[in-house]
């Protein structure tokens, strides 16, 4: 069983690109059903954020799979296959565990550090684990990247470079409205990156927040979060004027601002000027903003070419976090190989064990008399010759786990002995939250 | 004396733009704190050079296009000079010292005659006008200079070009505050400096208004910088507009310093 990722990343292709290939969380189950559905594909999750959009799928024919989930990517968004092709990467194996491990830890983000990655990835999972996408590799592969992530969290000090690219925002900032003391910042939605920047711009003096969401409520807890006011988001553009700072990081599926509004509300401040960073994925506010006369409109991607020069720095940090990442290959590769044994293995006794704990009910029951303490020498006895009679079995699995021709015993064993468990252990695999 | 002066001031101006200009390369806080020393030091020897020459001659040098020159990079580093220590925004020596270098070298060239003050010129209302006129034409010449930083931090900005430069420009809305206050101080001198000009004419002349170049061209200068103050006030023109427009504005001072000469004068 092989791990293959497929997919583009802020490092392969620009935000045009990822907007046509983002898949919308709302209608996830549709793509999930397709792509477990390709032929050769077993398992599959879709993680679709701002910066990337991959493919994480199970598959015994690498290059089958991958060529088959690249035109899938292709199709489903209607784009001519040779156009996306080209942004594409693909992994399989190690490179494919090494990926994920770095995505989920933040080392591969626009932003290295920041922490919304680990979320989306889990909330992805979740979508596939519930629409039952995903199976005991993508599991127990997922939880493990998600664990890795953690370590690398709380062994390095990466995670507080995620603070460079709102540092970058504000700097960014700084260079349009100069002074930030009696600037005004807006809230548009909802994201760890937007709120992060939010934060910082109010410890860098900026004078006040206001926060707009499309759940009233959920705006109002952030106002009161950050001392704000929240502002409905039907009146979104009769406060837009108020506004010095605009962070943009909504679920809409189109633009919400465009050019006119802008237009209109830097009319209303007799031109002072006005800073828009957009960090939502498809975006929130129309490019053509940025044609606006005092209109100063960014992106993610740009706030990155400035964080850039900031990452010399943190090199130490990423190293280190590479190293915890190389352990852990390690270990889960080791995971792989014996995986369709211990399954096995587990089924296997939970098999004999059954039979021999219904043989013994029912050897028990039909006695009339029982002699002291029998009942626990039979339990011994069963158990001993159980034990006996798998010992050699589970010996010869476990060498063939590490040796790699594993499948020849594993599909002999399951249907010798009628081991359906092997299909699903999501008990032990449930997810983290 | 007054020679041994200007040649110092050439050669420390020389220098401070060299500093500045190094300053647009590498970002060193040592060079630029050494590039305002070393034009203050030659903004002093000017001005000590101005002194020297008035107190020989008797009349400020303003008489002549030499002279005239020498006193409006004079009055154009000591604006500069007022609003570095005001901003800290070091990086406008860089396009405003190289414009005062140029000034005081043309100055230079010209062939200095000596001459006679024309009887004309021997009005305190003359001495006051020209002094006005030229403190706003400083005050022009820095909105200009500000207004093409304005256009190029702009054009970073809206083009994302995060690169050394941008890094060393101030912000947009600092360029915007200095070239505002460039026009508030500017504006009302160039306003006094045209009625003072004209009570001149009046005395000399006996016309107030006797719609020669100089004056219909000064009257050119105030009407644009009125309506680009008068914009900025009421309908808030800033950015672009206000930078191109006082780019505009400095343009025809200079034209109509170096082109169109006093007919009273000469």
């Amino acid at each position: 069983m092989n791990i293959i990722v497929v997919g583009l990343s802020h490092k392969t292709a620009t935000v045009e690109i990822r907007e046509k290939v983002a898949f919308s969380p709302n209608q996830i189950e549709k793509p999930l059903g397709e792509l477990i559905k390709l032929e050769g594909i077993i398992e599959g999750v879709i993680v679709s954020t701002c910066n990337r959009v991959e493919i994480y799928a199970t598959t015994r024919d690498i290059a089958g799979g991958i060529a088959r989930i690249k035109r899938f990517m292709a199709e489903y968004h209607h784009l001519p296959f040779e156009t996306l092709e080209s942004h594409l990467y693909c992994y399989h194996a190690e490179t494919a565990i090494r990926h994920v491990f770095r995505v989920a830890s933040s080392l591969d983000s626009m932003i290295v550090g920041e922490p919304q990655i680990l979320g989306q990835i889990k909330t992805s999972y979740g979508y596939a684990a519930e629409f039952k996408s995903s199976g005991i590799i993508l599991n127990r592969f997922l939880h493990k990247a998600f664990s890795v992530a953690k370590r690398v969290r709380t062994e390095t000090k990466i995670a507080s470079s995620a603070v460079s690219v709102a540092f970058a925002a504000v700097e960014l900032a700084k260079k349009i409205l100069g002074d930030l003391s009696d600037k005004t910042v807006m809230l548009i939605g909802a994201g760890e990156m937007c709120e992060l920047a939010a934060k910082h711009f109010l410890n860098s003096g900026a004078k006040g927040v206001m926060v707009t969401n499309r759940t009233f409520e959920r705006a109002e807890r952030l106002a009161e979060e950050f001392g704000g006011e929240a502002v409905r988001f039907e009146s979104l553009f009769e406060h837009l004027y108020r506004a010095d700072i605009v962070l943009s990081s909504t679920g809409a599926p189109h633009c919400i601002i465009g050019p006119k509004d802008v237009e209109e509300a830097i009319k209303r401040r007799r031109s002072k000027p006005i800073f828009f960073i957009d960090i939502a994925v498809p975006r929130d506010i129309d490019p053509k903003v940025d044609n606006v006369e005092n209109a100063y409109l960014f992106t993610v991607d740009h706030l990155q070419e400035i964080v850039q020069a900031n990452l010399a720095q943190r090199g130490l940090e990423a190293e280190k976090a590479e190293e915890i990442i190389d352990q852990e290959i390690g270990q889960f590769h080791k995971w792989l190989s014996t995986l369709e044994v211990t399954p096995t293995i587990v089924a296997l006794r939970t098999r004999f064990d059954e039979i021999r704990r219904a043989e013994l009910d029912k050897t028990i029951a039909g006695w009339k008399e029982l002699p002291p303490d029998a009942e626990k020498r039979l339990e011994a006895l069963t158990v001993a010759m159980m034990n006996k009679l798998l010992h050699s079995p589970t010996f010869v699995l476990k060498q063939a786990g590490q040796g790699g021709r594993v499948d020849l015993y594993v599909d002999a064993l399951r249907q010798l002995f009628g081991l359906e468990a092997l299909q699903r252990d999501d008990e032990e695999l449930e997810l983290e939250e | 004396m007054t020679h041994l002066f200007f040649i110092l001031t050439v050669a420390l101006y020389g220098c401070a733009t060299a500093a500045y200009l190094a300053c647009l390369l590498r970002t060193s806080p040592l060079l630029t704190r050494w590039a305002g020393r070393i034009l203050a030091v030659g903004f002093t020897a000017h001005l000590l050079s101005t002194i020297h020459l008035a107190s020989k001659m008797k009349y400020l040098p303003l008489t002549n296009m030499q002279e005239s020159l020498s006193f409006f990079s004079l009055a154009v580093v000591g604006g500069f000079i007022f609003f570095e220590r005001r901003y800290k925004v070091a990086t406008l020596g860089s396009f405003i010292i190289p414009v005062a270098l140029l000034m005081l070298i043309a100055s230079s060239s010209l062939h200095a005659e000596v001459r006679l003050l024309p009887p004309l010129l021997q009005s305190n209302w003359f001495w006051f006008h020209a002094l006005l006129a030229f403190a706003s034409y400083a005050c022009f010449t820095i909105a200009a200079g500000v207004a093409v930083m304005y256009l190029i931090q702009r054009y970073f900005l809206k083009k994302k070009h995060f690169g050394a430069l941008f890094q060393k420009l101030p912000s947009l809305e600092t360029m915007d505050d200095i070239s505002y206050r460039c026009l508030t101080v500017g504006f009302p001198l160039l306003t006094v400096a045209i009625i003072s000009g004209s009570i001149w004419s009046e005395q000399a002349m006996g016309s107030y208004w006797v719609w020669d170049h100089k004056q219909t061209w000064s009257l050119v200068i105030w009407l644009i910088y009125a309506a680009l103050l008068h914009g900025r006030l009421t309908i808030g023109w800033r950015g672009k507009r206000a930078a191109v427009l006082s780019i505009i504005g400095f343009i025809v001072v200079l034209f109509t310093f170096l082109v169109m000469e006093h007919s009273i004068i000469w």
